[in-house]
């Protein structure tokens, strides 16, 4: 214990106590080697790693989206440059503070921010805080920087459609990949943020627009900032796309249509390249291309009209009048009718206890095939259909590429019904009523297509039974390459028809326009075989067409082609809740093959029409 | 050989193997601070040039302590504590406060941090006080002596300077050790102890959960470390292992070029060392350093009395105490107290107090040949 002690003798003492910290010195000494020795030489490697991970961030150099124009070059999507924040997570000081700062430099609401800031994913990943900012938000951001480490501006390329609404279904939209989207192999090749296609073709060639990242090794410090970076890996742009759309004659048909609801595809027979594909109402992709609020989103999908809802390829209505196209091939073909044997109509056909009615009280007296098409005689149907049998109705159907999708490049196209007895018993599980067959036989009951379908069965058989699928890009142009490549047209089979047939049903379709239900499509200058539709909406019709109320009436259909001695384009139009063929939907084809007919002539062609378009290649901006 | 040659000039006891130690490490820490701080400024002067000027004026000190006579000085030990003692107290209210921590007396362009003097000054007034007449009993030996270390720490803590008050408690200590304490098994358990300390700390502190150390270290020193969560420790320990055996070069070191380590310059100065020279550098360094407290030992254990020997101690105890502690705050075995590395971190009080200091250990070789001549 402590106890006196003497001068001499401390001194003494103190040599040993001495001796004693030379002892520890080294011992500590040798320790602390050995610290050194286990960081530098043993872990010297990790901490290496660590390091250069600490220096360097990878950044990703977003490529350009390959650009979409029509079959003449004009521009219908490209991009263009906008502002966007991020946050890099690692570089943050203090998360709560960065929030306050930028929802009141942007305008945004702090729980926004904070949940951007939270998406899952590396640190090193930076966060997209907001997109699409206005110059002077950027500018802002930008000269509070160095207030807020890890806040970083980019330009980025955004999305833009030029045309607005034109062609905004088949165009589509692009939006960030879903968490979804993120794990599925096809998309291994993106991150979080990436902008992939979400609808049309930008989301069915999306892998042809998207093109690859590039890479950029930046040195940063520690506030973020960047030191020196160097380029790894150029960015690909992606392919650029040529449609099969004529932009005059797309926005032709939008505006024929107007603000009704309903579709109008034209193809081109001989290849099945889709001319025009409009569906109203129609969307604005430059919106929706844009993060939305979910209320705006809800908005969207809530609207009554369905307005993303692609009636051309998703809308499924029944035939109507226009089914008695391939009815008719089907009677020749089967040699269930004769060119020229009739059946006597009077108004009605009773089958058991019930009369099927023709829409014409009286009816058409005795009709031959001919006479049937052009005045679209129910009741001749009626009875061949009876004769022919549902089975064979279909395979018919079938043929001309009803109940079936045509595999046009679009996402979610709806393949309609083409009814059997083993259809009906799968999916309603209730066997076939004979009486169902004779409503098939007039477009009506279970039957339903889409006016795609329809256009490409009045393709095929303004073609003589050759068909292609119908097709929505022409060409695509391989940015890598320089090259671009032409996609050929792909035939889907021929209909196994006898061209008489084909000769006789093309004949009656002319006399239908010319002096039948459609002569409202009667064209001066070209000659237009068509086919009138009305579609059933409400089973029970009382009164005059004036005193339904709008959504309970039919819809109508024309289905055409022209010119009848050679085509070049055929066209389906349906207008919603629009009465009768004839008189609604007629008219709209007409006008359209009319213009088409002007376009191809071999007369000097006037190339204006489609405000805010522009033919330049508005491309070089990115790859500048 | 070399001792005949300066003794014949007059320069007794002017160890030039002491000196040149000394400068090698001086000059470490002016190649280290030059290349941390490029294209950096304390005012319109770089650090490394502003660091030679604190060498300067610290030979300056270096020489005066080294040619006065020890026990002249020793006689102004009060009156310099108590000096000190009222720059401590004026500190509190009209000190600079940088990074939390009010420390500096600004004198013109510069700026005085009268903790690091403190140290020095201590010394003397423990060596003085054992040296007196027989101190007996553990009132005496024991409560007296930290007495008058108390003042001082308290000030010092109070700036908060943790580091500085660690430094205080060491050389109290490390004197208790030399003198103060008789028994010897108290001695070398305490040395065992700071010997285990490393190990002990690892399973105490890292048992700890990460909150746990922030609030332990916000209460013991709250203006270090504002990032918490280890930021410093581990940017540290990043910087010496990617050192890896040969270094990066001189500048080098991403960690502190880029500013991912912070404080490279002052606390952390071993590190930017360590991750440019690699292991092999740092062997040297610390190869410099035991040689320095070698040849400091040396001198305490020849003093020819007990003021000198004690005086001897207590500075070479400092010294060590700061080494080790430095080193082993930036390889992550202790927690972080700001301790600069003597003689190498950035700072002009710390310079010439420790070149102040070093002249003064010298002293004490020289009196003892002076004596024997």
């Amino acid at each position: 214990m402590l106890s006196t002690s003497y001068p001499e003798t401390e001194f003494g003492d103190l040599h040993r106590r001495l001796f004693a910290l030379r002892v520890g010195l080294l011992l500590v000494v040798g320790l602390l080697g050995l610290r050194l020795w286990h960081l530098q030489i043993l872990e010297g490697p990790y901490y290496r790693d660590l390091s250069e991970n600490n220096r360097t961030r990878q950044v990703l150099l977003e490529p350009a989206r390959g650009l979409i124009y029509d079959r003449n070059g004009i521009l219908l999507a490209n991009n263009v440059s906008s502002f966007s924040v991020y946050v890099m997570l690692e570089d943050v000081k203090d998360r709560e503070v960065l929030i306050q700062q930028l929802s009141e430099l942007l305008g945004l609401d702090p729980a926004l921010v904070r949940k951007k800031m939270a998406i899952k994913g590396s640190k090193l990943l930076p966060r997209k805080i907001k997109d699409r900012m206005t110059l002077r938000d950027a500018t802002l951001v930008e000269s509070r920087r160095l207030d807020m480490p890890g806040v970083m501006i980019q330009v980025e390329s955004q999305r833009n459609y030029p045309g607005g609404l034109i062609a905004s279904h088949l165009l589509g939209y692009v939006g960030e990949i879903s968490a979804d989207q993120l794990e599925k192999p096809e998309f291994d090749d993106l991150h979080q943020g990436s902008i992939v296609g979400q609808y049309g073709i930008e989301k069915s060639y999306d892998r042809h627009m998207r093109g690859t990242a590039g890479q950029k090794n930046v040195e940063v410090d520690a506030l973020g900032h960047e030191k020196k970076s160097s380029v790894v890996e150029k960015p690909q742009a992606g392919n650029d796309l040529y449609l099969t759309i004529d932009a005059r004659l797309q926005k032709l048909a939008e505006d024929l249509l107007s603000e009704e609801q309903g579709a109008i595809v034209a193809l081109d027979p001989n290849n099945g390249d889709i001319l025009a594909m409009a569906s109203r109402p129609a969307f604005d992709p430059n919106v929706l291309s844009r993060e939305l609020t979910s209320k705006q989103w809800v908005e969207i999908v809530q609207d009554e009209g369905r307005p993303l809802n692609n009636r051309a390829s998703q809308g499924q209505y029944p035939p109507g009048s226009t089914f008695k196209i391939p009815m008719a091939v089907a009677a020749l073909e089967t040699k269930t009718m004769s060119p020229s044997s009739t059946v006597h109509c009077t108004g009605g056909y009773q089958f058991g206890r019930r009369l099927y009615r023709d829409w014409k009280a009286g009816g058409h007296g005795y009709v031959d095939l001919h006479e049937a098409l052009v005045h679209s005689c129910d009741v001749y149907f009626y009875s061949i259909g009876q004769r022919m049998g549902i089975d064979v109705m279909a395979e018919f159907g079938k043929d001309f590429g009803l109940g079936r999708p045509t595999g046009v490049e679009l996402p979610s196209e709806r393949s309609g019904i083409m009814p059997t007895p083993a259809w009906k018993q799968k999916v309603k599980r209730e066997s076939w009523l004979p009486g169902e067959t004779i409503s098939a036989a007039i477009g009506q009951g279970f039957v339903t297509v889409t006016p795609l379908q329809m256009a490409s069965m009045m393709a095929t058989v303004a073609n003589d039974g050759v068909n292609y699928r119908p097709r929505l890009v022409r060409a695509v142009m391989d940015r890598a390459t320089g090259n671009l490549q032409e996609l050929p047209a792909v035939p889907r089979g021929k209909i196994n028809a006898k061209p008489e047939t084909f000769r006789i049903i093309k004949s009656a379709l002319a006399d239908v326009v010319t002096k039948g239900t459609a002569t409202r499509a009667k064209s001066s200058i070209v000659t237009i075989g068509g086919k009138t539709g009305t579609a059933q909406v409400a089973a029970l019709r009382t009164g005059p067409e004036e005193s339904i109320p709008k959504k309970f009436r039919d819809h109508a259909w024309f289905v055409a082609f022209a010119p009848v001695e050679s085509p070049k384009i055929a066209v389906a139009v349906l207008a919603e809740h629009m009465g009768h063929g004839g008189a609604a939907a007629a008219p709209l084809a007409k006008e359209l093959i009319e213009a088409y007919m002007n376009i191809t002539a071999p007369a000097p062609v006037a190339t204006s029409g489609l405000s805010g378009m522009s033919v330049d290649d508005e491309r070089g901006f990115k790859d500048s | 050989m070399i001792d005949r040659l300066t003794e014949r000039r007059g320069l007794d006891g002017f160890d030039i193997r002491y000196v040149g130690l000394m400068l090698a490490i001086l000059a470490i820490g002016v190649l280290s601070i030059y290349s941390v701080t490029q294209g950096q400024q304390s005012g319109n002067t770089p650090y490394y040039l502003k660091q030679l000027m604190w060498i300067g004026l610290g030979a300056a000190a270096f020489l005066i302590m080294w040619a006065a006579d020890y026990h002249d000085l020793a006689r102004f030990a009060y009156p310099a504590y108590a000096f000190i003692l009222l720059m401590l107290v004026f500190v509190l209210f009209e000190g600079r406060t940088s990074k939390g921590a009010q420390r500096w007396i600004a004198m013109g362009p510069f700026s005085f941090q009268p903790s690091e003097f403190a140290k020095l000054i201590l010394v003397l007034v423990l060596a003085h006080y054992y040296s007196k007449a027989p101190r007996v009993g553990w009132l005496q030996r024991v409560i007296v002596p930290g007495l008058l270390v108390l003042p001082g720490l308290l000030l010092i803590l109070k700036q908060p300077d943790l580091g500085s008050g660690l430094s205080f408690v060491a050389v109290y200590a490390a004197m208790l050790l030399m003198v103060g304490v008789r028994s010897q098994a108290i001695g070398f358990i305490l040395l065992f102890g700071i010997m285990l300390f490393p190990f002990a700390w690892e399973g105490v502190w890292g048992s700890l959960h990460d909150y746990q150390r922030q609030r332990i270290m916000a209460f013991v020193d709250p203006g270090y470390d504002p990032g918490g969560k280890g930021y410093h420790a581990l940017q540290s320990k990043i910087a010496i292992g990617s050192g890896e055996l040969l270094g990066k070069g001189l500048y080098g070191g991403t960690q502190s070029q880029l500013k991912f380590l912070p404080e490279g310059h002052t606390d952390f100065v071993f590190a930017v060392f360590a991750e440019e020279w690699g292991f092999l550098g740092v062997m040297v360094l610390l190869g410099l350093f035991v040689g320095l407290i070698w040849l400091s030992l040396e001198i305490a254990s020849k003093a020819k009395d007990q003021l000198g020997a004690l005086l001897a101690a207590g500075i070479v105890a400092m010294l060590c105490f700061c080494v080790v502690v430095n080193i082993g705050m930036t390889a992550g075995m202790f927690p972080i107290v700001g301790i600069p590395l003597p003689l190498v971190s950035y700072g002009g009080s710390a310079t010439i107090m420790t070149m102040a200091s070093l002249g003064l250990l010298l002293n004490v070789k020289r009196k003892r040949l002076s004596l024997f001549y």
